[in-house]
């Protein structure tokens, strides 16, 4: 699984990333956290607003924070559809 | 159904009016406790600032609240599907209004800029947007509001939002097309859907994280500006400011101006300040223009907005709202 954190360096992009990776690692799972900071690849995905938050691809949230418990959730949510 | 953050509200609601209710009463009290010789300046200083602080903290507070909830409405997503057909007059009208109101940070200026772009909409009609956006927001009005009355908050209101129409409206029509980077018209991005259907609950919560996110980072400046003019009001004497920054001076209001432009503080850092340059004999439109050129144009922003406009727009970008403020602050300072 890779998650990818979009954002230019931002105080609330950094936030984010060092979150999905303690998220990550709450749930133990194999998946590796990316920081996109080229405005190039960030505008691919469409986001209007940063930080975007990527689960293998799939834009799953934009322009906030979600806490730790709740990245959590969408990573597990994200996985079920894919194993499905 | 679950009613409970609702009922959260409503207490919030109910408690906020409570002390606000006391709040005078309160303070009165409090000062007149204090062993403060009176009439000193020192005691003109802290009764002053201990008047103002809690009020304007309880304003922005209360207000910080109802925007989170009115924002859950609005999202830069909804936004641009309402501006993607507007011609360029109404369109710049309206980009401008729902500036005031779309979740927005100038962190994310670029691929606002990019995904507006990409839809269509006309570049003086996103400039518009991105003008309004950042110059007229909640806590500059609570601000103006709770140190000046409902007014000069208005005034600030109305001309924030000329400015950002007519300056959009210009570059609308001077076909700067040509000056945004290239490759911003080849990005194709996916189709994005984000699907959030907010319930009740959700936007309660969007007002509760709003107070928390915005009272915890912007209450700091508020006690310091209050506190910087409580000291100029206790200390230095009125009118020493009439000089340099009154109406009599002409210049004063394109050298503010140009001192503000590169500046950037957010509008509780600057808001206090002005009242202090006000009180002291600035005169209204130069102090006001000082204000929304900190506020609205800064340098920060104009790189961050450089990696998709070429030098020319940025101050073409610049000028025409520079020029905007200008015209604002003579025209106040004619009228008052």
């Amino acid at each position: 699984m890779t998650i990818k954190v979009l954002g230019p360096g931002c105080m609330n992009c950094k936030t984010l990333a060092g979150r999905a990776l303690e998220a990550v690692q709450q749930l133990g799972i194999n998946a590796r956290v990316e920081k996109v900071e080229d405005i190039q690849a960030i505008a691919s995905y469409g986001i209007l607003r940063t930080p975007g938050l990527v689960i293998d691809e799939h834009v799953v949230s934009s322009g906030m924070v979600p806490k730790v418990e709740e990245i959590k959730a969408l990573i597990l949510k994200q996985s079920g559809n894919v194993s499905r | 159904m679950n009613f409970k953050p609702t009922w959260r509200a409503v207490f919030f609601v109910a408690a906020w009016v409570i002390v606000y209710l006391a709040l005078d009463p309160a303070t009165s009290s409090l000062v007149s406790l204090l062993p403060l010789p009176s009439g000193s300046k020192l005691t003109e200083a802290i009764r002053f600032f201990l008047y103002e602080a809690p009020k304007v903290l309880l304003l922005l507070t209360i207000v910080v609240f109802v925007v989170g909830i009115i924002r859950s409405y609005f999202s830069p997503e909804r936004t641009r599907q309402i501006l993607g057909k507007r011609s360029l007059f109404l369109g710049n009208i309206l980009a401008s209004m729902l500036g005031i109101v779309t979740p927005f940070c100038s962190c994310s200026a670029v691929p606002l800029f990019i995904g507006f772009v990409e839809t269509g909409i006309p570049l003086g009609v996103t400039f518009s947007f991105l003008i309004a956006a950042p110059m007229i927001n909640e806590v500059a009005v609570v601000l103006l509001f709770g140190l000046f009355g409902w007014k000069t908050a208005l005034i600030y209101v109305v001309t924030g939002l000329a400015i950002a129409i007519s300056s959009g409206f210009v570059i609308g029509r001077l076909r700067v097309e040509r000056f945004v980077e290239d490759w911003v018209y080849a990005v194709k991005s996916r189709n994005l859907t984000l699907d959030s259907n907010p319930t009740r609950d959700d936007r309660v919560h969007a007002g509760f994280d709003a107070v928390r996110d915005i009272v915890s980072k912007v209450w700091l400046y508020v006690l310091i500006g209050i506190g910087v003019g409580a000291g100029v009001h206790g200390y230095v004497p009125e009118n020493f400011l009439a000089g340099i920054m009154g109406k009599s001076a002409w210049w004063s209001v394109p050298v503010s101006v140009l001192i503000g432009v590169p500046l950037y503080s957010n509008a509780a850092g600057i808001i206090p300040i002005v009242h202090a340059l006000l009180e002291k004999g600035a005169s209204l439109g130069t102090a006001l223009a000082f204000m929304m050129s900190v506020i609205g144009l800064s340098l920060p922003e104009t790189i961050i907005l450089r990696k998709v406009l070429k030098l020319p727009l940025i101050f073409i970008f610049v000028g025409v709202v520079a020029t905007g403020i200008t015209i604002v602050g003579y025209l106040f300072n004619f009228i008052y």
